[in-house]
């Protein structure tokens, strides 16, 4: 099993160690994993702001390096979710695509699907807020949803439950937006930024210590206002939590 | 081309090619163990209730319950409390001042505490609305599981108006604060008889 | 649109106290339906039920619609067909003057909002009287409805309070709910008793029977209809159902998706005028038979008014009904306004951060948030993305497409940053340090760092 290993673009800048940490896991879990140097962005902030013949330019570039993989597997939900859910737009048709669009995983979601992990042999003795970011949650469904009438599951809590000493915390909007929404944490600043105050509000009520999520970019933001705000609460992206145990 | 025309072929036009089948529409749903239990439940939670007469009449019924109503108007023959001929007049300004209206209900519907009304000897609709307070008799019995079973029961193959009434006259548009008796009747007693 | 959603937003924001309890009112709302839709196991059932029922009856709405006609005539129910929002007006002045109508009630139907019928028909000298206990409220302050379902919602009880006090003569500081709502109905008794004629929306238009069904709560639709000779219907073309037993489906969605009540106090079909009264039904297209031609857009005909995208949009939840600047507020009103006027509405469909919580509570299934996102398509397509924007993302994208590139500006940007004032950075351009702090700047990307490790293991 060959799997390409897909790291967003801000992440690849701005966060090298949850990124290393991704890398760690899967290494770490046996499998053979390439990091294809040519890559960049997905396309979504351009998809996300209309801008389809951008985003079809860098959809096509990220079918031509990734196809060749078993697996593609990313540490961001919002990044997979442009790939199954808004890349058919682009390059539905195209050699390769279907494959691409079936193969490409969150990380947890890869890990929790597929290769099932036994033990992670973490201890993470904290009080965790899961952050149910919008693409991972309503597009990749790595969790019930609390608008459907459907049987409650989540695949991030699934796995951060085998942490040893990990308490989760209840939220009283279990799966609000945090505002970060891609370019709309500038276009719509005002509204953006009230969306992630209350939610962070939101975990520093329930007595959170760290709030987690598989996006990184939802994380920065909140860390954004938390960092502004000097609020006594962190953000972990999960990847770093799950490679805790690995030395 | 007239505005039906005009609309009648934008729509043929702008169709699709590939069209979406009619779904089947009784789908599995739920059924409940007591209907009376469900349905007063139901009701109650919409601000009205819902009692079975044992022995006594509607009358005494009525006397007992409501001994402020004075002017009590019936649709139903044989009733010695109603004081008001609901069908006096053909127009129907004349019910303003009705305090309490007693009309026949088909049946109700367990799922949301509704009672069907489609009363041809009623001559106006507008009494279930314009009454202080309304007095709904249904056949003891007469309940159904859900909206599912209450639309094989609803028929219109003639002109006719008819309305399920789920408890009193209500809003929420202050503040979501509920208050019972907008408009319409303030209360409204659904009396298994 | 002399401001767009952000602007609106933000002032809408600045009141923090406002907008939170604004915020909580809406999410009361929001979890009374999830409770509901709880307690009925069938539920998504009947949600792809509904779902399916409009597409069908959407790609079949021609025919459907013509057999409304039919079966309503066969009833002596009169129909009308309007092409546009003029023709409407016109229609319903026409009957109202030639029945010589004064006073006119009318229940909530956002149709009429849409076609500006009031002021239309106060020009010509009637009296419009909004019955629904919101919809006075807003009448009496001449504000628009700030929601499909609750149009008050915007307001506070205090704020209700002064408003009835200068209209109905309330006691002064008295905003008791209670208090004022019965103010309200004597109040509105009056209208119902002296009106004219009647005016209603449409819910659900049956073709099978030619009827229509009207739900409230308040009684007021009916208690308007049942009343004056004259009751004019005004029905989208997208409100046709086909079978009366349709409504068993929608019926049990309605209420539970729009307020988490079972169902409304009142559900209430029409297949005949009152006693010696006429029943007139204007089919109104004003748009919508474009909308059909769009396989992105189709979907927002299915919409049944429930107003339930409204209630769980976060973004709706802290900016109000009037940020959106169109008659319906929240998901289900960017995606309609958008495809009425692109150029006009251009930012509602960025007033969205694409979380989809709005595709999920809706009862016919819409594709919201997809439709927004593909709406955002057509704003850049039509260049009205704004130069600037448009610019940044294109230069960003060349960028993308040469990872050497890419790789020397982050490495530039790690290096210098850190060392710059933060006057600079944190200078009025940079939008997301005005209230939040950048990431510290690592020393190497995950690349360099990458390459670093494969190297040593080399």
């Amino acid at each position: 099993m060959r799997i390409g290993l897909f790291i967003p673009c801000f992440m690849n800048e701005l966060y090298p160690e949850a990124s290393m940490d991704t890398l760690r896991i899967l290494e770490h879990l046996g499998l053979d994993v390439e990091y294809p140097f040519e890559q960049t962005c997905c396309g979504q902030p351009m998809a996300n702001t209309g801008c389809a013949k951008e985003a079809s330019v860098l959809a096509y570039r990220f079918l031509e390096i990734f196809k060749k993989y078993d697996y593609i597997v990313a540490p961001s939900g919002s990044c997979v979710s442009m790939v199954r859910q808004n890349y058919a737009q682009f390059l539905e048709g195209k050699d390769g695509f279907e494959h691409l669009r079936t193969h490409t995983y969150e990380l947890v979601e890869f890990l929790h699907d597929i290769i099932k992990p036994d033990n992670l042999h973490v201890k993470f003795p904290f009080k965790v807020g899961i952050h149910n970011s919008c693409h991972a949650h309503r597009h990749l469904r790595l969790a019930s949803m609390s608008e459907r009438n459907e049987a409650p599951f989540s695949k991030i809590k699934a796995l951060l439950e085998k942490a040893e000493g990990i308490e989760f915390v209840e939220l009283t909007r279990v799966d609000e937006c945090c505002g970060f929404g891609g370019t709309f944490c500038v276009s719509e600043e005002a509204m953006s930024v009230a969306m992630g105050k209350d939610r962070v509000q939101d975990h520093l009520k329930a007595g959170v210590q760290i709030i987690t999520g598989v996006d990184m970019s939802c994380l920065m933001h909140m860390q954004g206002i938390i960092d502004r705000d000097k609020l006594p609460i962190k953000t972990m992206y999960v990847g770093q939590i799950l490679a805790g145990g690995i030395v | 081309m007239n505005a039906k025309e005009k609309i009648l072929a934008n729509i043929k036009n702008n169709v699709p090619a590939i069209k979406e089948p009619m779904p089947q529409t009784n789908i599995a749903h739920v059924h409940f163990e007591n209907k009376e239990e469900k349905f007063e439940a139901a009701l109650a939670s919409v601000g009205g209730n819902a009692i079975t007469l044992s022995h006594e009449s509607i009358d005494a019924f009525v006397a007992k319950h409501y001994p402020d109503a004075k002017v009590i108007t019936s649709t139903i023959d044989g009733l010695t409390c109603k004081n008001k001929d609901a069908n006096e007049q053909d127009t129907p300004h004349f019910l303003e001042d009705v305090d309490l209206a007693i009309v026949e209900g088909e049946f109700g519907v367990a799922e949301n505490g509704a009672v069907w009304v489609k009363n041809p000897k009623n001559k106006h609709r507008v009494l279930y609305f314009i009454a202080q307070r309304l007095l709904i008799i249904v056949p003891k019995g007469a309940l159904v599981d859900t909206m599912h079973e209450a639309y094989e029961r609803v028929k219109f193959n003639t002109s006719g108006y008819g309305t399920f009434i789920s408890g009193p006259s209500k809003t929420a548009d202050i503040e979501q604060a509920l208050v019972i008796g907008a408009h319409g009747p303030t209360d409204a007693c659904v009396l298994f008889v | 649109m002399s401001q767009g959603h952000p602007e609106l937003a933000e002032k809408f924001i600045a009141n923090d106290e406002r907008m939170h309890w604004h915020d909580k009112a809406l999410w009361f709302v929001r979890a009374k339906r999830d409770n509901a839709s709880k307690g009925v196991a069938e539920w998504e059932d009947l949600r792809d039920c509904a779902a399916k029922i409009k597409m069908h009856t959407i790609d079949h709405l021609d025919s459907y619609l013509l057999e409304f006609e039919k079966n309503a005539l066969a009833k002596g129910i009169h129909i009308h067909w309007a092409y546009d929002a003029q023709e409407h007006n016109e229609i319903v002045l026409k009957l109202l003057q030639e029945k010589k109508v004064q006073k006119l009630v009318k229940s909530k139907s956002m149709l009429t909002e849409e076609c500006h019928l009031n002021p239309y028909l106060e020009a010509a000298g009637i009296e419009v009287v909004d019955t629904d206990l919101g919809e006075r409220i807003v009448q009496f302050r001449k504000e628009p409805p700030s929601h499909i379902v609750l149009p008050a919602i915007h307001l506070k009880k205090e704020d209700v309070g002064t408003t009835f006090e200068e209209f109905l003569h309330t006691q002064k500081g008295n905003s008791d709910p209670t208090y004022l709502t019965r103010a309200a109905r004597v109040h509105l008794r009056e209208k119902f008793l002296n009106a004219d004629a009647a005016m209603t929306g449409v819910n659900f238009g049956i073709a099978e029977t030619g009827g229509f069904v009207v739900c409230t709560n308040e009684g007021n639709a009916d208690l308007g209809a049942g009343l004056p000779k004259l009751h004019i219907a005004s029905m989208g073309i997208e409100k046709i159902i086909p079978k009366l037993s349709d409504l068993a489906i929608f019926t049990r969605l309605l209420a539970r998706s729009a307020t988490g009540q079972p169902v409304t106090s009142y559900t209430s079909h029409y297949h005949a005028p009152v006693v010696g009264g006429e029943l007139h039904v204007i089919i109104v297209d004003n748009g919508r038979s474009d909308i059909i031609k769009d396989k992105d857009f189709r979907q927002s005909l299915q919409c049944i008014r429930c107003g339930a995208c409204i209630n769980t949009c976060p973004v709706y939840r802290r900016s109000g009904g009037y940020s959106y600047g169109y008659t319906i507020p929240g998901p289900i009103g960017s995606t309609l306004g958008a495809n009425r006027n692109i150029s006009l509405y251009k930012t509602l469909p960025f007033a969205c951060s694409l979380c989809g919580s709005c595709s999920n509570v809706c009862p016919v299934k819409i594709d919201l948030d997809q439709q927004l996102y593909k709406h955002r398509q057509t704003v850049v397509a039509q260049n009205l993305l704004g130069f600037k924007k448009h610019t940044i993302l294109k230069v960003a994208t060349w960028v993308m497409k040469h990872p050497k590139i890419l790789d020397f500006s982050g490495k530039m940007a790690r290096a210098i940053v850190p060392k710059l004032p933060r006057s600079i950075v944190y200078s009025k351009a940079n939008l997301w340090g005005k209230q939040r702090e950048l990431p510290p700047f690592p020393k190497q990307s995950f690349k360099e760092a990458y390459q670093a490790k494969k190297g040593d293991r080399k």
